[in-house]
């Protein structure tokens, strides 16, 4: 490690953003947004897992009266909602807003102002739906909502008011953002960007995208029908009236399955950006990895049922949602093996990224080969309603969706930020987090096996269930640790990390050409792409510079990072970069000549006055049904006229 | 890499060459057949289901009715606004074709039928009339129904048709506000070939929710 190269292109100190409070609440910059959705979302990922720390630590013994079954209810129902609505889908729309237009080489989404809505109304909605803590009334039917259990009858407070108007408001900001990047990746490519020459995040972002639009929907009418019933007095739930029982189950899945591939896509993308870099080899067999994520889409809408073969639909049915159930493993399947091709005789680089990568890889496999299993009508009628199925998604969720996004956040934190996290409190965060992971969730299989059903707030002693469920809070309480430390490593890089420049991990897609973080137009100049991977184009050379693109060529120029080898990044908290920054100045839009949208607070008004008016609702159930009227009519104007005044104002000024 | 040249003023062409609003509304639709799949689904599969009456096409005979009732359903009166509404994407096709032309004086002929027929605002406000006519008609069946005996809290038809209807409803009340914003744009400044695209997603919109009908029409009302 002779003297060390400017690290790959350096040019810039990077773009010096706009600060104070007015400017991130008028952002219509997509990465801003980005921004917004990672801490939102991060911050609502401490809330669920202190929810689960909770719930552990009543399961840690037998009997365990930490807290009462009713609290108990509500801890996991809203641990589920949280983690799922809360957390893995914003976290995965930090990602899309922060990357689709950089991966494409767009200078922002299609409709900015309408990519600030959706993230305003995410937060308005999660703030509605954790605000049920106050009066101690939080969503208690589990994050499925089962009817009749959450109909009227049954459940006379509020808690499954704030659960169904929450989700209804969180839909409008997941369709909003569908449509807009459904629109940003059909039109907004760079010339030269065919589709089969997109970076793989985008192809899975696009294809969940499609997963969002004709998913929810779904969920909107079966909330519609359950907001009627509890507010309205409808029979659609209601068996007395001839109501079918299953309406609800059916209408919930024909979602709910999508909305699993929903979850996990995001992270099979990220992973797949980040397996290519750190083994130096172009990602092994890219059009079927585009084709199996669509075959996977395709047949997740075909797939419902499998959650409800308990309910006895017939052997007809039975069957033919467990072959479809079984069929969605094979192209899942191919994924994990690219991965493993991909790898396979690479430069491996064991970052922190990559090691949460890798985790995805080898986690996912486990939870995968477990849904397998009880694809089979047989054994899920064992399995179901146990720890065993906990386990499961568990270890395609958080050992898959969490921490493929837990790579993204380590492999894109420079970009987004210009300073790259900490290595060495990273592998702290990592190994904990991974073992911590195992240890909660591996004993689960078995105390699902021998009985143990899931959503019991207690269990008896002298069951053998005691030593699988102090396993898993022990496990549980390792988990938080590992989140305190990735806190504080945000934290401390943030401020003290690393310079990243252009591009600190020799990576070859279109983003890491600019600077870090990226000028608020992106692109000074709309590159022209020539392939999949363009930093590593020997066609471009322009572009690649001083990225070696073989093993052999990083060994001959031993590319550093802010002065560090890329291998060994874990001292670069505190050292500033060995003068590889050059002291030009990043010119602005204006400079440029480039159109850039202006801020507006808009956008925070109509998700506001939309939050307020399903909020309104609320007071139905309160007996003062006129109040509820009035300020439903109320807010339903002032959103109209603050959309008309919305859409009538341009996007940009004119030039 | 060959860099071209799209620095500068404007913004680089979109891939496609087609509007993004264009795309969106697309997407949009998508998403909306989702959701009336949904609601008419959640009909079919409870129709014939209720305990009591009335009902769409059969008479109610005690005891699921206090007295006999007869088949609630009005089909004539539903046939003329479907018309209304399947005429309404007739004006539509026109207040588009008048805004495309509107710098071609005379395409449509000559004399007061071809000023007519050339006339944006003619067409729009037509189009949101017969939209209005539509959402009349529907708010005197709704109130016929109730007058006899059906409401929405009274059986599963009573739910699930007042959902289904009130929904599509919902989508012409939006459509016909949307047209009637385009006629005060039209009024103020007028509406010409650059502004086409407005009133193509509009008519976009508006196709969508009349073919929705069409379906509603025949699985709701005709067939038994």
């Amino acid at each position: 490690m002779a003297t060390a190269a400017a690290a790959p292109s350096l040019p810039h100190a990077g773009y010096t953003e706009p600060t104070g409070i007015w400017s991130w609440l008028t952002t219509v910059d997509h990465k801003r947004i980005g921004a917004l959705y990672l801490w939102t979302s991060l911050t609502w990922f401490c809330v669920g897992g202190l929810e689960a720390v909770m719930i552990r630590a009543q399961l840690q013994g037998p009997n365990g009266r930490l807290v009462s079954a009713e609290t108990y209810n509500q801890l996991f129902t809203m641990h589920g909602t949280t983690m799922v609505f809360l957390v893995i889908m914003p976290l995965s729309a930090a990602f899309f807003n922060l990357l689709i237009p950089l991966q494409i080489g767009a200078r922002d989404v299609a409709f900015p102002r309408l990519n600030a809505f959706s993230y305003w109304v995410y937060l308005f909605g999660s703030l509605f739906m954790n605000a049920s803590w106050l009066i101690r009334q939080a969503p208690d039917g589990g994050w499925f909502g089962y009817t009749p259990l959450t109909t009227l009858p049954f459940s006379q407070n509020l808690n499954i008011d704030f659960w169904m108007l929450g989700l209804q408001i969180l839909g409008v900001s997941s369709l909003a953002a569908g449509f807009n990047f459904i629109t940003t990746i059909i039109n907004m490519r760079a010339p030269g960007m065919h589709f089969m020459r997109m970076p793989i995040f985008t192809w899975m972002a696009f294809i969940v995208q499609f997963l969002l639009v004709l998913a929810f929907p779904v969920i909107t009418i079966a909330l519609v029908f359950l907001q009627f019933d509890r507010f309205f007095g409808t029979t659609f739930y209601l068996t007395t009236a001839g109501g079918d029982p299953l309406l609800w189950q059916h209408l919930f899945w024909i979602f709910g399955h999508p909305e699993v591939y929903i979850l996990i896509l995001p992270a099979f993308g990220l992973v797949s950006e980040v397996l290519p870099t750190f083994s130096r080899k172009p990602l092994f067999g890219y059009p079927v990895m585009v084709y199996s994520g669509m075959l996977i889409a395709f047949l997740g809408f075909g797939v419902w049922a499998h959650h409800m073969f308990a309910v006895g639909m017939g052997p007809i049915a039975d069957t033919l949602f467990a072959v479809t159930t079984m069929l969605i493993g094979i192209p899942t399947g191919v994924k994990i093996f690219n991965w493993i091709f991909t790898m396979w005789g690479g430069d491996l680089r064991f970052t922190v990224a990559m090691k949460f990568a890798i985790a995805l890889v080898g986690l996912f496999t486990i939870g995968g080969i477990s849904g397998v299993m009880h694809a089979s009508p047989p054994a899920d009628l064992q399995q179901t309603d146990t720890y065993f199925i906990v386990a499961h998604f568990h270890y395609v969720l958080f050992g898959g969706s969490m921490m493929g996004l837990f790579a993204g956040v380590y492999y894109y934190f420079p970009k987004l930020t210009g300073r790259l996290l900490s290595e060495k409190i990273g592998n702290w965060h990592f190994w904990l987090a991974f073992v911590g992971m195992n240890l909660t969730f591996m004993p689960m299989h078995w105390s699902g096996l021998v009985g143990m059903p899931r959503r019991t707030w207690v269990y008896d002693s002298g069951q053998g269930l005691e030593p699988f469920n102090l396993m898993s809070s022990i496990g549980a309480y390792i988990q938080a640790v590992s989140v305190i430390i990735f806190a504080y490593n945000v934290w401390v890089s943030r401020r003290r990390g690393g310079i990243a420049g252009n591009d600190p991990w020799g990576a070859p897609t279109l983003e890491w050409s600019i600077p870090s973080p990226p000028p608020d137009y992106n692109f000074a100049v709309v590159p022209t792409v020539t392939s999949r991977y363009p930093l590593w184009d020997r066609k471009s050379p322009e572009l690649t510079r001083e990225v070696p693109h073989t093993r052999e060529g990083e060994r001959a120029i031993n590319v550093d990072i802010a002065g560090k080898h890329v291998g060994h990044v874990d001292h670069a908290i505190g050292n500033p970069p060995g003068g590889a920054v050059s002291s030009e100045r990043i010119r602005t839009a204006k400079e440029l000549g480039i159109p850039m949208p202006n801020p507006t607070i808009k956008p925070l008004f109509v998700a506001l006055w939309m939050t307020l008016m399903f909020a309104s609702l609320i007071l139905i159930h309160k007996g003062k049904q006129p109040m509820a009227i009035a300020g439903i009519i109320t807010f339903a104007l002032a959103m109209t006229l603050t959309l008309y005044s919305w859409l009538l104002t341009p996007l940009e000024d004119e030039h | 890499m060959a860099t071209t040249a799209v620095v500068g003023h404007g913004h680089p062409p979109t891939t496609t060459g087609l509007d993004h609003r264009k795309i969106a509304i697309w997407a949009f639709i998508g998403s909306e057949c989702m959701l009336f799949t949904s609601l008419i689904s959640t009909y079919l599969i409870y129709k014939g289901r209720s305990v009591n009456g009335p009902f769409p096409h059969e008479v109610c005979n005690p005891p699921q009715c206090p007295t006999v009732m007869q088949p609630i359903l009005n089909i004539p009166v539903t046939s003329v606004s479907t018309f209304v509404l399947l005429m309404s994407s007739l004006a539509m096709v026109l207040a588009l074709a008048a805004v495309e032309n509107k710098d071609k004086p005379g395409w449509a002929g000559t004399g007061w039928w071809g000023r007519t027929l050339a006339s944006s605002r003619v067409w729009l406000m037509a189009t949101a009339i017969l939209g209005a006519t539509f959402l009349g008609f529907q708010a005197y069946e709704f109130t016929s129904f109730v007058h006899e005996g059906l409401t929405i809290r009274k059986n599963l038809f009573g739910s699930s048709f007042f959902t289904l209807t009130g929904f599509h409803g919902a989508h012409v009340t939006v459509g016909v506000l949307w047209l009637l914003t385009l006629f005060a744009i039209d009024v103020r400044r007028g509406l010409g070939p650059k502004d086409a695209l407005l009133v193509d997603i509009s008519a976009l919109y508006w196709h969508f929710v009349d073919v929705v009908w069409i379906a509603i029409f025949t699985l709701v009302y005709l067939i038994r």
